[in-house]
């Protein structure tokens, strides 16, 4: 799939919304803080909104193209939306929500057949109950099924996780992969948490202040980020793929490469993982053996050092790439220079393992 | 209670409920476009409809008389052209009625809309629903309490409408005359115990209406 957004101007209340983008990947994460025109650029795409200038195509389907006045309505665009506040119809029922958009007859690509669609996310014990009385989870399950009835083309998820507490996000977030791979619906999908940029998103867009900051693939955004501001939104300077080999007593040892790191066992089971380690919670330290409580020792060694206003970033050879952010009084105490052999320490609740 | 009385009382209650009906695809199309819609002029029509709500009834009966009377610019031309005449029918009560109604039911449905969730009604665009499926499927059963209890009020305003509908329809025994004109002809006239019996009736059908009504909105309450 592709979807073009050309010359969208959408003035807001405190910035004027200004992108221009073509995504191109099954799961696209808009990425960006709160308040960064997100929603406004989802309802866009919906048809919900009008601005003064935008033009908008779906693969081979223009639906809103500002210059020749083309505006194709909402109902008629075949995008699915699924709201951060789901926006379950309260007067009617589960099965009523399920069925108001839902395409019947044999035109419908079967994949989105009712009884399909009702086993992939789990919800035929909710079907004859009430809306007012499902919990948190099975609203959320209940509004992606009600979107994917309709059949569409592609599906806006706006924060899809945000309200929900961690073990929920850890139970929804594999319906969510499973409609990724199940439906093969292109998604855009909302975020302002890196972690569920990561899981689900296999291209992000980092928008902030109403311009995109940045966009390609999750691990190259990530990674390297093009300007200071996207690293602070992305917040994760070292970001490796790696593998779980052992889980014991809550710890998993997690390898990158042939180096071997202790973290914290991540809720989902998975062996397929992604190390993140922020910056400031790497340590360096000249002698290799003095005692202390920190799980993870690595030899390493400086490759380069760039100063960052009162901060340095420390570029470390660790069997893999690795960052460290440390102060400049703290550097000019160690000397360090590129080349030094050094310690790198990090602590086992600062290593965050994302399935992948 | 006579023959009369009771064509009296059947008559009212028959010409209430019909202009509750005709002022309801009115109203809940106004009331929506001032909700939900901005439109050059929408002030000054705000205003016109809430009009008769503080006029004096006599001096909206009286524009209306003018309006159309057989030399008015409507009465004419349906005079003229259709040879059709509305004061002094029946029609004239159901117009009065429905004039000094329709603001209390496009009060009542405006705000009824208004809290109806924007979010909610963008949602079943994007399920596939065109503007008039999600009006008849959201936005009326959202707003489906504010606009009973707008119909209600709508019809007992029209009960013990007065003051317009004497002077466009007056009070003409067995055509025109309502429980209120009559009550206060009985009264004009010293027949104290017609009054009274009238009066009997006009509580039974105003206790009635706001029984219904509380029935519904408990009904529609989750």
């Amino acid at each position: 799939m592709s979807l073009l957004l050309k010359n969208i101007v959408l003035p807001l209340a405190h910035f004027t919304l200004a992108v221009d983008v073509e995504v191109r990947s099954r799961v696209t994460a808009i990425f960006g803080p709160s308040g960064a025109g997100k929603t406004s650029l989802l309802d866009l795409v919906a048809g919900l909104r009008r601005a003064p200038s935008a033009f908008i195509q779906l693969d081979d389907r223009v639906l809103t193209d500002t210059a020749t006045g083309r505006l194709v309505p909402t109902c008629a665009r075949g995008i699915g939306y699924v709201p951060q506040d789901l926006a379950l119809f309260p007067h009617l029922s589960v099965r009523q929500n399920l069925l108001y958009g839902c395409k019947s007859g044999a035109a419908i690509n079967p994949l989105f057949a009712f009884d399909h669609v009702i086993s992939v996310l789990e919800i035929a014990p909710l079907i004859t109950r009430s809306v007012t009385a499902l919990s948190g989870g099975e609203k959320q399950r209940v509004a992606l099924a009600r979107a994917l009835l309709a059949s569409p083309q592609l599906l806006l998820l706006d924060e899809p996780l945000a309200s929900l507490d961690e073990p929920l996000k850890a139970k929804i977030i594999p319906y969510l992969a499973r409609i990724r791979d199940e439906f093969r619906i292109p998604m855009l999908c909302v975020t302002h948490d890196r972690l569920e940029a990561l899981t689900l998103a296999d291209e992000v867009v980092v928008i902030a202040g109403g311009k995109v900051m940045q966009a390609g693939p999750t691990l190259e955004v990530f990674n390297r980020p093009a300007n200071p501001e996207v690293a602070k939104f992305v917040g994760m300077e070292t970001l490796q793929p790696g593998c779980i080999t052992e889980v014991h007593d809550g710890l998993a040892t997690v390898s990158i490469n042939q180096t071997r790191l202790t973290a914290l066992a991540p809720e989902l089971a998975a062996t397929e993982v992604f190390v993140c380690i922020r910056g400031e919670d790497v340590m360096l330290q000249r002698e290799a053996a003095t005692a202390s409580s920190v799980r993870n020792r690595l030899p390493a060694r400086i490759k380069a050092l760039r100063p960052q206003g009162a901060l340095v970033r420390v570029e470390l050879d660790a069997g893999f790439p690795l960052f460290a952010l440390i102060t400049r009084p703290g550097c000019a105490e160690l000397a360090l220079r590129e080349g030094d052999a050094i310690t790198a320490l990090i602590k086992t609740p600062a290593i965050h393992l994302v399935p992948r | 209670m006579n023959a009369e009385e009771w064509q009296i009382v059947w008559f009212t209650a028959w010409v209430s409920a019909l202009s509750t009906l005709v002022i309801l695809p009115i109203g809940l199309a106004l009331a929506w476009a001032l909700a939900r819609r901005n439109w050059p002029g929408k002030s000054i029509v705000e205003t016109l409809v809430s009009l008769p709500l503080v006029m004096p009834p006599v001096a909206t009966g009286l524009m209306l008389l003018k309006l159309f009377g057989r030399r008015g610019p409507i009465g004419g031309f349906l005079h003229d052209h259709l040879n059709f005449d509305v004061l002094f029918t029946w029609r004239a009560v159901l117009l009065a009625l429905s004039v000094m109604s329709l603001p209390l039911l496009v009060r009542s449905a405006r705000v009824a809309f208004e809290e109806v969730n924007p979010r909610l009604e963008q949602i079943a665009r994007t399920l596939g629903a065109g503007n008039w499926r999600v009006f008849c499927t959201i936005t009326v059963p959202l707003a489906a309490r504010g606009i009973i209890a707008g119909m209600i009020l709508a019809f007992a305003r029209a009960l013990g409408e007065f003051g317009a509908t004497i002077m466009i329809a007056g009070n003409i025994p067995g055509k025109t005359s309502t429980l209120s004109l009559a009550i206060f002809q009985d009264v004009q006239m010293g027949e104290d115990s017609s009054a009274f019996r009238l009066l009997g009736v006009s509580v039974v059908l105003a206790f009635a209406a706001v029984w219904a009504s509380e029935l519904l909105l408990r009904r529609k309450t989750p």
